[in-house]
């Protein structure tokens, strides 16, 4: 099975990271994230340390490093909001680059930045490791509320059959000689927008319909449940527990 | 004494909240083992029939009963399982994110578990020849192949009616071929409700024609398909260049 069969986040490998189910690694990317998140950003190097923490794991799970960086871009526009910061926070002032800049406003866009890029990083990380399918039914096994994954197997399992119905509508629009150039036209998108909500709406129904007719009652059956060894679980905290040990040391050291 | 048959709908009538009546009285009785075809144009009440079937839809006046068993509220789990729809739409049909969780939903909701899960997947999928296809997305297959998956995740259940609701649409000859070989092969009763023609009659030995909430025909196939004034009087066609009397 070739990437063309999955998301485009996920890269096929064979390796230790790979292979550890679904919820261990979604708990173990959690409390890193939770972790880092706890650090102060005063500790510049920890952060360094969460990146080579991160890069081994790359290492382990054979992933290439341009495969991860390249996805990393889809922080961009989460981020755009702490380039400003610098700009409007209030407080002392220090130059940089000829810029009089917020003192606290760089600390704060400094702390958006880099926990923002470790946390995007692990989680592009799970992301390529884990096939989609497998981390939703590992959100089943941690007991996230099941409406929750339903709701998210839909949005995997119709994701493309709304973007397709989105593409023939746009292409049907241009063949009768329409193209969106400026607010003038915008009403015409709406429209588009409302018929695909109904559209989608309708098909909802009718995927129901499918589902009642097979037995549906409110709940997903849980297909595999194949057993955790402990082995598994104290090979993922590594990452988590490492990460514990730089954020308490970047406490003391403050 | 004789089994009972495999569905029996008597005196159905239904009309939907707004006030539109769309069934009026169906009778129709299928024996086990028959292919039977409800024709019908559009808007003659078709999907409504169908949705009775296994109780979607109800609480107008008539019975139904599914191999002898009422389709009652208390049985739906039951009728739910012997009665399998294959929807119109496949994209309707399979939600899952693989072919073979989606093949696994009916069985599972239904309490099977394990092996045996597995076995009965790619014995369903083996069925519609998509067995190598157990891994993949729905959306990656073609029209054609997710209509068969569709029907596997029907007779995943071991149905005892198997209803198609215009199975033919939007296939291309090869798919449709490939469908009609499907359903020849299948040792199950079949209920296919469509208007297209030529293919009830390769398939189905008997069909009724769906009109204006009734059923106000019933025969082999060839000979409603020769009587060319009950067909017009129903909006059924038969189309450009096809002669039911030398198929």
């Amino acid at each position: 099975m070739g990437a063309g069969h999955t998301h485009k986040l996920y890269r096929h490998g064979v390796s230790r990271v790979h292979r550890l189910p679904a919820h261990v690694k979604l708990v173990a990317a959690f409390c890193f994230v939770l972790v880092v998140v706890a650090t102060p950003r005063e500790a510049v190097w920890a952060f360094g340390a969460y990146a080579v923490l991160l890069a081994a794991v790359v290492g382990a799970a054979r992933v290439p490093p341009g495969f991860v960086l390249v996805r990393l871009v889809l922080e961009v526009p989460f981020v755009a909001f702490a380039v400003l910061l610098p700009f409007v926070a209030e407080g002392p002032r220090t130059e940089v680059l000829g810029l009089w800049l917020s003192e606290s406003g760089l600390w704060g866009a400094w702390n958006v930045l880099a926990k923002g890029t470790i946390g995007v990083a692990a989680s592009v990380l799970l992301a390529a490791t884990t096939e989609l399918r497998a981390l939703l039914l590992g959100l089943q096994r941690l007991r996230m509320p099941a409406l929750l994954v339903q709701i998210a197997s839909f949005m995997v399992r119709y994701g493309d059959v709304i973007a397709d119905e989105l593409r023939r509508m746009r292409i049907a629009r241009e063949s009768r000689g329409f193209t969106a150039r400026g607010p003038r036209h915008w009403g015409v998108l709406a429209r588009t927008a409302g018929a695909l909500f109904i559209r989608s709406y309708e098909r909802g129904e009718r995927v129901h319909l499918a589902m009642v007719s097979r037995g549906y009652t409110g709940t997903m059956p849980v297909a595999d449940r194949a057993g955790t060894t402990a082995a598994q679980w104290s090979y993922a905290a590594a990452l988590p527990l490492a990460a514990l040990a730089v954020c308490l040391l970047g406490w003391s050291l403050v | 004494m004789t089994p009972p048959p495999a569905l029996e709908v008597a005196g159905l009538a239904y009309a939907y909240p707004d006030g539109h009546q769309a069934l009026f009285g169906v009778d129709l009785t299928v024996e086990r083992g028959e292919r039977v075809a409800v024709l019908g144009p559009n808007g003659a009440g078709k999907t409504t029939f169908v949705l009775h079937l296994n109780g979607i839809l109800g609480g107008g006046a008539g019975t139904v009963r599914v191999a002898g068993l009422p389709v009652e509220k208390p049985n739906f789990a039951e009728i739910r399982r012997r009665v399998g729809i294959v929807f119109q739409d496949p994209d309707d049909q399979l939600f899952m994110p693989t072919v073979r969780d989606d093949v696994a939903f009916g069985p599972a909701a239904g309490g099977m578990r394990g092996p045996e899960l597995e076995a009965c997947v790619q014995r369903a999928l083996a069925r519609v020849g998509m067995a190598e296809y157990a891994d993949r997305p729905p959306h990656h297959l073609s029209f054609g192949q997710r209509r068969r998956v569709a029907v596997a995740t029907v007779l995943a259940m071991e149905p005892d009616l198997l209803v198609l609701d215009e199975p033919s649409s939007n296939l291309d000859p090869a798919a449709r071929r490939e469908l009609a070989e499907t359903v020849r092969s299948l040792d199950v009763t079949v209920l296919m409700v469509t208007h297209d023609l030529p293919y009830a009659l390769e398939l189905c030995p008997r069909s009724v024609i769906l009109g204006g909430g009734l059923i106000v025909a019933d025969g082999p196939t060839k000979e409603l398909l020769l009587d060319a004034e009950l067909l017009a009087a129903y909006r059924l066609e038969i189309p450009f260049g096809f002669d039911p009397g030398r198929a």
